[in-house]
């Protein structure tokens, strides 16, 4: 069969059981494709299990730069026979199978239309290996090895990483280069290497990085000055305290005494790990806490308390599905509404959307700004994909002449030089935040009672009609100032004007973005976006939605929570906003977003929509 | 209004060391029931403070919900001062000891406050053993919501509803020492001299001091039937010592026959003297502590007095090894790596 060549544009997908080391191996190739200078992104597909299960990760080749999930696979490593029929029947036709031939593949796993790569790896590592633990670990370095000859990746530089990876401990790079040796030499000699998908070396990743939203939040909190948090353990979000725990090590450590500038609370519940952030916070640190949605229930009495006392308070919610337990190791976006108004009463809170680990980097910063100026919580709004997945972004940057922003406190000195009674609740300068004092501050000025009752602007306890209404319109104000200082969101417009807009935010950017691009390359269709990076919602989106008859919404989950909060918050005609859905616990697709706007826009002009106007 | 506080004040009110007077001390009027025991506890914070000469914006004070959660209003106007949410006083009061480790940290908590809603984070706090005072104003039922049973109500003790309990009550201080609280007491919020002392010297300790203050609730509590009203506390209490609390800068003078007493130094050079009522106390064993509590419930008798303390504690800062300096006066030059060091990561995740 004459095939066409591809080179840097296909899907590879690793099939592993959970908890046999494949996980190191499998970043192995991504990072070498990388150092390719090849833009690439790999997805975890992880049971919520720790050994046994289907495990699986999707690395997406594209020499574009086309980041999100693609959709169908072109090669995949099949390690796993529980999952083989499954994963076979995923590949797209002209596809590859590679797979442990040390087993025959059962008949009724054959397909026509593709390529089957059989390479008895178990049976070459047991006459190589006698440790079982060893047999397993160099089975999985062995795929890779197979791989490079395969998919012509330089065999350079899967060593050079190799020799990065076990910088001081030298002794175990040589039988890991052996093992990728194996793999390599077995498939050359047995197969037409390298086959119809290869790597070919470019220059498309400039100085990117590769990273995971987790660790660029955690490395945040570091930059931004958080030095009190307060946890408990929730996939996908335990990794961005470790994170900061790791940083907090190397950079927060008195390297005399072992002194640590930092201190991390693994708290008995969620409610306990917000209450500490919110203890520290009302106390002058900056403090944050991570967690899921099921914490983020759990957090949402104390949410209510700091949005009304008015204390800094972050919250970084890494999503994934829900409800309930759902799909505690699946992606997506449906916090979206919980967190916008968690809590009882009227309550609002401040919300960022981060598209990528360069965002979750600076908006973890960023969020610890706002909650000190604004007093008030701000949530972080990730999801499992971004957050515990490796990303391609542009490396990270921190400006050194910036300082914290502390917001409105008074020290020692002004409370002293003031002549008037000091209102812990006063809207002083008419933004709508008051000063607050920490405690400890004078023997006996600007002391203050926090409550979660009603009170005046001196912080007496009240239940003056009157006085409860005035406190809930200054936080309205409060909430109209934020506007002017969360992150703007990102307008792109089309060079002709169009009727039609896309409306996205966090990890939908990536495929929303990809399925502009082809909607205009393929269909000739062109269309505006805007990307929503933060509750307060900008006016600028109000704008947009305006100008446009129809604005798709692209969201991750079930019941198009961003939808609803758009037509709350701006009162817009709901006909105006069409869902864009995807809630299966994978990532979206580019694909499923080009087809359906190009369906729904076929289907539309050649029946003719009405919408109501108010 | 059991305490009004009245306009008038004598011009040569005593003052303290800091040259404050007890005036400074004090907060907002009560609002609380007149009699209730609560009162009586803000009373003795506002004298145990006064008497230790703590600059008042030295006390950051913190609280839940509850009648004796509110309670904070009332003492300690100077202080800033935190009522949170139900039951969750010892996170609050946690992060604020993790923000600024120099501060005295006081919570007040109810029974119901304690025992019942925040029982996970009351024994977590204890655990951890975080520098603050607790202070649990236990008066067996629940007051602001007017009357039901807590889990710290005694079997077939009856409320004003007039139902004798079912339920094994929970006993705080048992639990606090099983848990390895490194300071505990017991206390009747009529009993002054015995309550003033004992919050010096759980103010003085390093580490988590807890403190069972029994406090009648004279509305929903204070009836015949009640085991924690002020008639059956007054006839059922018995001291297993006298406290004396001695700042270091002062001498001792109390004078007590030879072997009746102990005196224990705090690590800032405080002491606590003891006049032991029962020989039979050991307040460095926690199994001393938990047998005669259960020998004195035996006989229908509630043990109060200093029950165990450990005056080598450490806490979680010294067992986390942080900063002497507090951490919310650290600044970017000690918190942010700077752009070189990015770089240096950036340059790892290429
Ligand atoms: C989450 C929540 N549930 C219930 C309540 C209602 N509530 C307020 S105070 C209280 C009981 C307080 O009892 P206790 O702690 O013993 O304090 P006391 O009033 O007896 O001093 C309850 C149940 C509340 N404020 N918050
Ligand atoms: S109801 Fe009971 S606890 Fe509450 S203030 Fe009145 S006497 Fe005190
Ligand atoms: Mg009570």
């Amino acid at each position: 069969m004459k095939r066409e060549i591809i080179t840097n544009l296909f899907v590879v997908k690793f099939a592993n059981v959970n908890g046999t080391g494949s996980a190191s191996a499998n970043r192995l190739f991504s990072k070498a494709v990388f150092r390719m200078g090849v833009p690439v992104s790999p997805k975890n597909i992880f049971p919520s299990n720790i050994q046994g299960l289907p495990t699986w990760y999707e690395v997406r080749i594209n020499e574009n730069g086309f980041l999100g999930r693609r959709g169908g696979i072109d090669v995949v490593v099949g390690m796993n026979p529980q999952s083989m029929e499954r994963d076979i029947g995923e590949l797209e036709r002209g596809g590859y199978f590679v797979y442990d031939s040390s087993k025959p593949l059962d008949k009724k796993m054959l397909r026509d239309d593709i390529d089957y790569i059989g390479i008895p790896f178990t049976e070459i590592c047991r006459t190589e290996y006698t440790d079982p633990r060893q047999q397993q670990l160099f089975r999985n370095v062995m795929y890779i090895g197979s791989l490079a000859a395969l998919l012509n990746i330089e065999f350079d530089v899967l060593t050079g990483l190799i020799t990065d990876q076990f910088k001081g401990k030298e002794k175990l790079i040589a039988p890991n280069v052996h093992a990728l040796e194996l793999g390599f030499k077995y498939a050359q000699e047995h197969f037409d290497c390298p086959i119809a998908f290869r790597v070919e070396r470019r220059d498309n990743v400039g100085n990117k990085i590769l990273i995971d939203g987790n660790s660029a939040c955690g490395l945040g909190a570091v930059y931004g000055g958080a030095t009190v948090s307060a946890w408990y353990p929730i996939t996908p979000s335990t990794s961005v305290i470790d994170a900061f725990a790791r940083y907090c090590r190397r950079f927060r450590v008195d390297p005399e005494t072992g002194e640590k500038n930092f201190a991390i609370v693994q708290a008995e519940d969620e409610l306990a790990a917000i209450g500490m952030v919110i203890g520290a916070a009302w106390n002058g640190a900056r403090a944050f806490t991570a967690t899921s949605g099921p914490g983020v229930s759990l957090m949402t009495e104390f949410l209510g308390l700091a949005y009304f006392a008015e204390v800094p308070t972050v919250l970084i919610d890494v999503q994934r599905a829900g409800p309930s337990t759902g799909m505690p190791t699946r992606t997506q976006q449906s916090d979206v509404l919980t967190c916008a108004y968690a809590s009882h009463g009227d309550t609002r809170h401040i919300c960022l959307y981060p598209s990528n680990p360069k965002e979750c980097f600076e908006f973890t910063a960023t969020a610890l700004d706002l909650a000190d100026r604004l007093q008030t919580p701000v949530i972080i709004l990730s999801d499992l994909d971004l957050g515990m997945n490796d990303n391609m972004c542009d490396p990270l940057e921190w400006d050194d002449t910036r300082t914290y922003d502390r917001g409105k406190v008074f020290t020692a000195e002004d409370l002293d030089a003031m002549e008037k009674r000091f209102g812990r609740y006063l809207d002083v300068d008419g933004d709508g935040i008051p000063y607050r004092t920490y405690p400890g501050t004078h023997p006996t000025k600007g002391s203050f009672f926090t409550r979660g009752t009603s009170k005046d602007e001196y912080a007496v306890y009240t239940e003056a009609g009157e006085k409860y209404v005035a406190n809930m319109d200054r936080l309205l104000r409060k909430w109209d100032t934020a506007k002017k200082l969360v992150p703007a969101p990102v307008i792109r417009k089309t060079k002709q004007p169009c009727t039609i807009g896309v409306v996205y935010f966090g990890t939908s950017e990536a495929p929303t973005l990809e399925a502009l691009y082809h909607l205009e390359d393929l269909h000739g269709i062109s269309l505006d976006s805007l990307g929503i990076k933060a509750l307060p919602f900008a006016d600028e989106i109000a704008d947009f939605i305006e100008a446009h008859d129809y604005v798709f919404v692209v969201e991750q989950n079930r019941d198009a929570q961003m939808r609803s909060l758009l037509i709350s918050e701006f009162d817009i005609c709901p006909d105006q906003l069409v869902s864009l859905l995807h809630y299966d616990g994978s990532p979206i697709t580019a694909r499923q977003i080009r087809r359906e706007i190009r369906d729904w826009i076929l289907r539309t002009t050649t029946t003719p929509r009405r919408r109501g106007r108010k | 209004m059991s305490y009004a506080i009245p306009g008038f004040r004598h011009p040569n009110l005593p003052k303290n060391d800091l040259g404050f007077t007890t005036k400074d001390y004090e907060g907002a009027v009560s609002t609380l029931c007149a009699g209730c025991g609560h009162d009586s506890i803000s009373a003795a914070i506002i004298e145990a403070c006064f008497e230790l000469s703590i600059p008042p914006h030295h006390v950051a004070k913190l609280s839940g919900i509850g009648c004796s959660s509110k309670t904070p209003t009332y003492f300690l106007g100077n202080s800033h001062g935190f009522n949170s949410v139900h039951g969750r006083m010892p996170a609050v009061a946690t992060g604020a000891n993790m923000a600024n480790r120099d501060l005295i940290y006081i919570g007040v908590s109810g029974d119901g406050d304690t025992a019942s809603i925040g029982m996970g984070q009351f024994v977590h706090s204890v655990r951890r053993n975080v520098d603050m005072v607790y202070i649990c104003e236990n008066n067996g039922v629940y007051g602001l919501t007017k009357g039901q049973d807590s889990a710290t109500t005694d079997i077939g003790s009856k409320s004003k509803k007039g139902e004798p309990n079912a339920m094994e009550p929970i006993d705080l201080c048992s639990v606090a020492l099983q848990l390895g609280a490194t300071f505990v007491a017991q206390s009747f919020s009529g009993d002054k001299h015995q309550l003033v002392p004992l919050i010096q010297a759980a103010i003085a300790h390093r580490g988590f001091a807890f403190i069972n203050v029994i406090s009648p609730c004279v509305t929903f509590n204070n009836t015949p039937g009640s085991t924690k009203s002020y008639d059956f506390i007054r006839q059922h209490m018995a001291s297993s010592n006298t406290v004396d609390f001695v700042p270091h800068a002062e001498e001792i003078t109390t004078e007590y026959a030879p072997g009746t007493s102990t005196s224990v130094t705090m690590h800032d050079g405080s002491a606590i003297n003891l006049q032991k009522m029962d020989p039979n106390l050991d307040i460095h064993s926690r199994r001393s502590a938990l047998a005669l509590m259960q020998e004195y419930k035996a006989q229908d008798k509630v043990l109060t007095g200093l029950l165990f303390v450990d005056e080598d504690s450490q806490d979680i800062h010294t067992t986390m090894n942080t900063t002497k300096t507090p951490l919310r006066a650290l600044s970017e030059k000690e918190l942010c790596p700077g752009s070189a060091a990015l770089e240096k990561i950036n340059q790892s995740l290429r």
